[in-house]
């Protein structure tokens, strides 16, 4: 084991993303709905160590595994990213990401004058573009900092 | 036509846009011919905003064709006011009415509404978004000003707002067209309508001044630069002031140039350009009734 991988701890079930893009980390627990309030241990590594990417973040959720909603929004935001699914503290399926042709109910669009921001029944979607995301109803482009717009709760 | 609703030109196809096309010039031909074509035909007008050319030209559109109009009236004597979403009042208009014309302020209002309806529905205009029944009368006036291959169109204006101008330049692609856009920098075209010209391949060039585009042209479309827009009243008289047009403007321009505007105009066209060979914008608010009448036709006719 070799150090970076010390400075959090083994989890017995749930789910592991690592090669998080340094400083998503914050993020990507917004997109999980993890603020604290909740029963899953977490831990969190920020600007880990990486052969690979120089620093990277790290998130572990004890006892939870991701539903496809959060993977495709994970993507979005951290798509470098890998998730592994951990049962009996072993890497049971490894998950790389790939980018989702639509998000539907994820993100809130910017556009304050988009119906999605009105008080309608409606949830947003958002075909995701080579560079960004575009909002279905009002077309409106996002291309900088999406995660600012996630609005799973 | 082929599609249950009308929310943007982007999903039209040129034989889309030419049945409708074709079709009005059948009614301008001979309107008599149309005139019992849909005797129960109830239109549900669904206003948000106001509107004087839009709302009454479909209003004469659909009595033209034998059939009438239930209003929902204005926001404020509306249910609107009491809270009702718009999801709502659609739906229950829905029960009303035969097809439903929409206004809203809001961008993507008429997509919205377009997933909760059943009966077709025409987008009259959604904030900032589109307003695809003017372009198909923009369209049907340019046809007949100038044809619509081969074509060399400058718009000018408010590019980023103007919900006519993103309609027109989607529609525009179909044809063989370059399209020259003439607004301030803060003004012009959004990002969005920008990507899909650039999907679309269209010939597009964007420009700051009228000038040096203005001789190739054979269509200038203006429009009105919204002074809403401006927090400052001095900024907003010197764009405005750029990008009028008069006949001292016109000077360099084809004699064949038509020039266009969605009409309300406030001082973007001096009155002395009325009296010229150019000036079309009249002809194209009439142009409103037996294109809107043809679209309802096609429409109702698919429902039937």
């Amino acid at each position: 084991m070799s150090d970076h991988e010390l400075r959090v701890s083994k989890i017995r079930n749930g789910t592991v993303i690592d090669h998080i893009r340094a400083g998503q980390a914050l993020n990507v627990l917004a997109i999980l709905g993890i603020d604290g309030s909740g029963d899953e241990t977490v831990s969190v590594g920020m600007n880990v160590p990486s052969d690979r990417m120089s620093h990277k973040d790290i998130v572990k959720v004890e006892g939870r595994e991701l539903s496809q909603d959060e993977v495709d929004v994970l993507s979005l935001i951290a798509p470098e990213s890998t998730i592994n699914i951990i049962r009996e503290y072993e890497v049971a399926e490894k998950q790389h990401l790939e980018r989702p042709d639509r998000v539907v109910g994820v993100l809130s669009c910017p556009n304050h004058n988009c119906i999605t921001n009105a008080d309608e029944p409606v949830e947003t979607k958002f075909d995701v573009l080579a560079d960004g995301v575009r909002c279905e109803y009002c077309e409106t482009i996002v291309r900088d900092d999406i995660a600012a717009h996630i609005s799973v709760e | 036509m082929r599609h249950d609703h009308l929310v943007t030109t982007k999903q039209l196809s040129r034989e889309d846009i030419e049945e409708v096309l074709d079709r009005a010039a059948e009614i301008d031909a001979d309107p008599a011919a149309f005139a019992d074509r849909h005797p129960t035909a109830l239109l549900g007008l669904c206003f948000f905003e106001p509107s004087t050319r839009t709302k009454m030209s479909f209003e004469t559109a659909i009595k033209r064709l034998g059939g009438d109009t239930v209003d929902m009236g204005s926001v404020e004597s509306s249910s609107v006011k009491k809270g009702e979403s718009l999801a709502d009042t659609a739906r229950v208009v829905e029960g009303y009415a035969d097809a439903l014309v929409l206004r809203h302020p809001s961008q993507g209002a008429a997509k919205m509404v377009g997933d909760f309806v059943d009966v077709p529905l025409l987008n009259a205009g959604d904030g900032a978004g589109h307003h695809p029944t003017q372009t198909l009368l923009d369209l049907y006036t340019i046809r007949e000003a100038a044809g619509l291959d081969d074509l060399t169109v400058g718009i000018m204006g408010d590019l980023k707002y103007g919900r006519t101008v993103h309609s027109l330049a989607h529609a525009l692609t179909n044809f063989d067209a370059d399209q020259h856009f003439v607004s301030p920098e803060s003004l012009k075209l959004p990002r969005s309508v920008r990507y899909d010209l650039h999907e679309s391949g269209a010939n597009v060039r964007e420009h700051t001044d009228l000038e040096a585009v203005l001789p190739s042209l054979d269509v200038l479309y203006v429009t009105r630069i919204q002074r809403e827009r401006f927090p400052d009243e001095n900024e907003y008289q010197e764009i405005a002031g750029e990008y009028g047009i008069d006949l001292e403007t016109l000077e360099d321009a084809s004699d064949d140039l038509t020039v266009m505007h969605p009409l309300p105009r406030v001082d973007e066209i001096a009155p002395e350009v009325d009296d010229t060979e150019y000036a079309n914008y009249f002809e194209q608010a009439h142009n409103g009734v037996p294109v809107r009448m043809a679209l309802l036709d096609l429409m109702l006719e698919a429902q039937e």
